[in-house]
């Protein structure tokens, strides 16, 4: 026991590369990670909803269009969708000049904006899914009881569409958390951002970068168990009835 | 109307290189994936935990910080072996771990777990009475495997199969990160260069589209091979 | 058996590797980050040019070896040297001891201060802790002046940090940022006499203190190829000898100093 708390200490001792800086790169890193995915989920979220409903729609002129918006933020990289943005409203004429720039200023924003563009396009085709699943049964019933199209939306099928898009969802939630490690790109420290300065400042990789994907993968795991949670609440009508 | 003042044959020397990486990745993932997969239906508990270990631990951290890792330590790691060598037995080799292979392992290694998730799902759904009908035609193994499993598994696994590919091509573009000379690193290049990030950037992104697109078609063309007597289902 | 097939194969493969190592030097390979004008740089038909690369490829003609230029992003340059992608660095890299402790450096063969570049709207006349309380610094990612900056400033600054110095020019012109710290040469020809806005000095040249800024740029080489570094020395000697690299110098830096 004594050599285990020895040879922590030395451990620590002789560490150059975990000192109380550096583990306050990574600490400012994952406020960073948390914040940008957080915040790109819930304005993703809130603008999948509406144009999962008109993707849905039978009108053309009003599916067509949410289609080319989903069609391409999911078939180029994000990478591209982030330079297009941060590089990009600089040259928009004036811009400097207006009250926007104190916002585009910041890498957080232009950052922001494109995480939450691109996973609002993958969320909306995931509820466009889960709304083409609805049974016909259901949308029978409520016609029966002489429900409005909005209402049979929001009574019927927008409820269970939520949770057939559970999984998927979850995957999208792990899948953002993953992309956001391009923020370091555009010189945002989170998580990634902070390994890269630590390998820069001390040419140990395998120190910055396993300790990092190790609290990625801590991150992964925690969002896996949320969401089987979660489906376990909200499915369970659907699980097979065993004792 | 489309001026790529100068860059062009760069662009385009750009977009071989992303596409060379993403098929040659994309060939190592699927070797790589039917390997975990038989390894993770193995009877060995050794081999099947190791696959599961490789898939859960791939599959729960970026793919940029893998790639960093792979590619800068997997340096320091080739030389700390060469040094061994050298200091030790004065073997002085010589380890050419160039960007492009390195770029085309790390990506194959991290879609190799998703792959391997893919086939298991795909070899599982194979009718196990197809496979007792091929033995009982007197089939070794390996020609089950090739007639009977392999053909019908893939039936199952395109689906997944098309979607790793989609994945895996737009994660090329991160390998412009770590210094590799994809048409992402020159596209931002030349946006740096010339003030004008959407004369590059916009083409690119639209080149990524029309690799996708073409891809798709492909792999309607193959489901429907693939489907081939089972009415199209 | 098996293990006699993976010993034979690592032994194949030990031979096959080992053959294509060159023992004498006939052929270098020299890893550089591009861009860093003027430095080194690309001309806009992709032609590398520069300080370091014209002196490179004068070292190179006078010891009579074959140079081959490899790109190398900063980030992994040290890691490339070491695991043989190229045999030597020669990319404005400073000399100092955490830095020794990795590479094997050659005589300096260049000193450059560094120093702080604005747009000349930020009124600000010297650089320290109260002056640039609150502003946005940048630097390149895992270079002495990052090192210097963080060290110095990290608690009332934000830093930037860049892969490369044109992402940071860049954002300068966009003004993200509101002030660089950048090797003198680069920001005066990249800020200095940019078209785009008007870009001062802000302070002195700073090339102090020691233990950040060290004893001028070196060529780097693995600790073990001390032949190779010798060689270099020796031919760096004789081009400062003749003239040549003042020729060089001057083409790039004019005649001052």
């Amino acid at each position: 026991m004594l050599d285990i708390s020895a040879w922590f200490n030395d451990l620590l001792a002789g560490n150059l590369i975990f000192t109380p800086t550096t583990l306050g790169y990574y600490w400012e890193g994952l406020v960073m990670t948390t914040q940008l995915v957080f915040l790109s989920l819930v304005a993703g979220l809130v603008l999948a909803v509406p144009l999962a409903i008109m993707r849905s729609s039978k009108h053309k002129w009003i599916s067509l269009p949410i289609y080319f918006y989903t069609y391409i933020f999911r078939g180029t990289p994000l990478l591209i969708q982030l330079y297009i943005i941060y590089y990009g409203v600089v040259f928009i004429d004036g811009i400097q000049e207006t009250f926007f720039w104190p916002i585009l200023r910041e890498a957080f924003y232009p950052a922001l904006i494109a995480f939450t563009l691109n996973t609002a396009a993958y969320t909306t085709e995931i509820f466009r899914g889960a709304i083409k699943a609805t049974s016909k049964g259901e949308i029978e019933a409520a016609r029966a009881y002489g429900m409005s199209q909005s209402l049979m939306m929001r009574r019927i099928i927008m409820p269970s569409a939520f949770r057939r898009a559970l999984p998927a969802y979850g995957n999208e939630v792990i899948f953002m958390l993953h992309a956001s490690a391009i923020a370091s790109v555009v010189t945002l420290m989170d998580l990634t951002g902070a390994a890269r300065f630590v390998y820069a400042r001390f040419y140990a990789p395998f120190d910055a970068f396993l300790f990092v994907a190790a609290i990625y993968l801590c991150l992964t795991f925690a969002i896996l168990y949320f969401f089987r949670f979660l489906e376990k609440k909200l499915l369970a009508h659907l699980r097979p009835q065993n004792t | 109307m489309l001026d790529l003042q100068g860059y062009g044959p760069r662009l385009i020397e750009g977009a071989g290189v992303t596409i060379q990486l993403a098929v040659l990745s994309l060939i190592l993932a699927i070797i790589l994936g039917l390997l975990t997969a038989t390894a993770k239906m193995s009877r060995n508990w050794f081999l099947r935990r190791t696959a599961t270990v490789y898939t859960t631990v791939i599959r729960g951290v970026p793919d940029l910080v893998l790639m960093m890792l792979l590619f800068f330590g997997g340096q320091i790691g080739v030389n700390a072996i060469s040094d061994m060598l050298y200091y030790n037995y004065e073997i002085d080799i010589y380890i050419n771990f160039n960007a492009f292979a390195a770029g085309v392992i790390t990506i194959g290694f991290i879609f190799g777990a998703y792959m391997g998730e893919t086939f298991r799902g795909a070899f599982m759904a194979v009718d196990n009475g197809q496979i007792e009908a091929g033995k009982a035609y007197g089939m070794s193994n390996a020609l089950v495997f090739r007639r009977i499993r392999f053909p019908q598994m893939m039936r199952h696994a395109l689906p997944g199969l098309s979607n790793n590919w989609m994945v895996l091509l737009k994660t090329t573009a991160l390998v412009s990160v770590i210094g590799l000379t994809d048409m992402v690193r020159v596209a931002a290049e030349a946006s740096r260069a010339t003030h004008e990030p959407f004369a590059f950037l916009l083409p690119v992104a639209a080149v990524y589209l029309l690799i996708a697109s073409v891809s798709e078609w492909i792999f309607v063309r193959l489901q429907k091979r693939y489907d081939i007597g089972f009415g199209g289902q | 058996m098996k293990k006699l097939l993976t010993l034979s194969v690592l032994g194949l493969a030990i031979a096959a590797a080992s053959s294509a190592q060159a023992r004498d030097y006939d052929n270098v390979r020299i890893g550089v980050d591009v861009p860093y004008e003027p430095m080194e740089y690309r001309t806009a038909d992709g032609e590398l040019t520069g300080f370091d690369i014209d002196l490179g490829n004068a070292l190179c003609e006078r010891m009579s070896v074959t140079c081959e230029w490899v790109e190398q992003e900063w980030d992994g340059i040290i890691p490339g040297l070491m695991s043989r992608n190229y045999d030597a660095i020669i990319s404005s890299m400073t000399i100092n001891d955490e830095r020794r402790e990795q590479v094997l450096f050659s005589d300096p063969y260049i000193t450059m201060p560094s120093a702080w570049f604005a747009p000349s709207g930020l009124n600000i006349s010297e650089a320290n802790e109260e002056t640039l309380k609150g502003k946005t610094i940048g630097v390149q990612r895992g270079t002495l002046q990052d090192n210097y900056v963080t060290d110095n400033f990290n608690s009332v600054a934000n830093i930037s940090r860049y892969s490369t110095a044109d992402d940071m020019v860049l954002d300068m012109e966009a003004q993200r940022l509101d002030i660089v710290f950048l090797d003198f040469p680069i920001g005066q020809s990249t800020l200095l006499e940019s078209e785009e806005a008007e870009y001062v000095v802000v302070g002195e040249r700073i090339s102090e203190p020691k233990e950040y800024f060290g004893d001028g740029f070196g060529i780097a080489f693995r600790q073990r190829d001390e032949a190779l570094a010798e060689k270099f020395n020796k031919a760096l000697a004789e081009l400062q000898e003749d003239g040549t690299y003042d020729e060089i110098f001057a083409r790039y830096f004019g005649e001052e100093e």
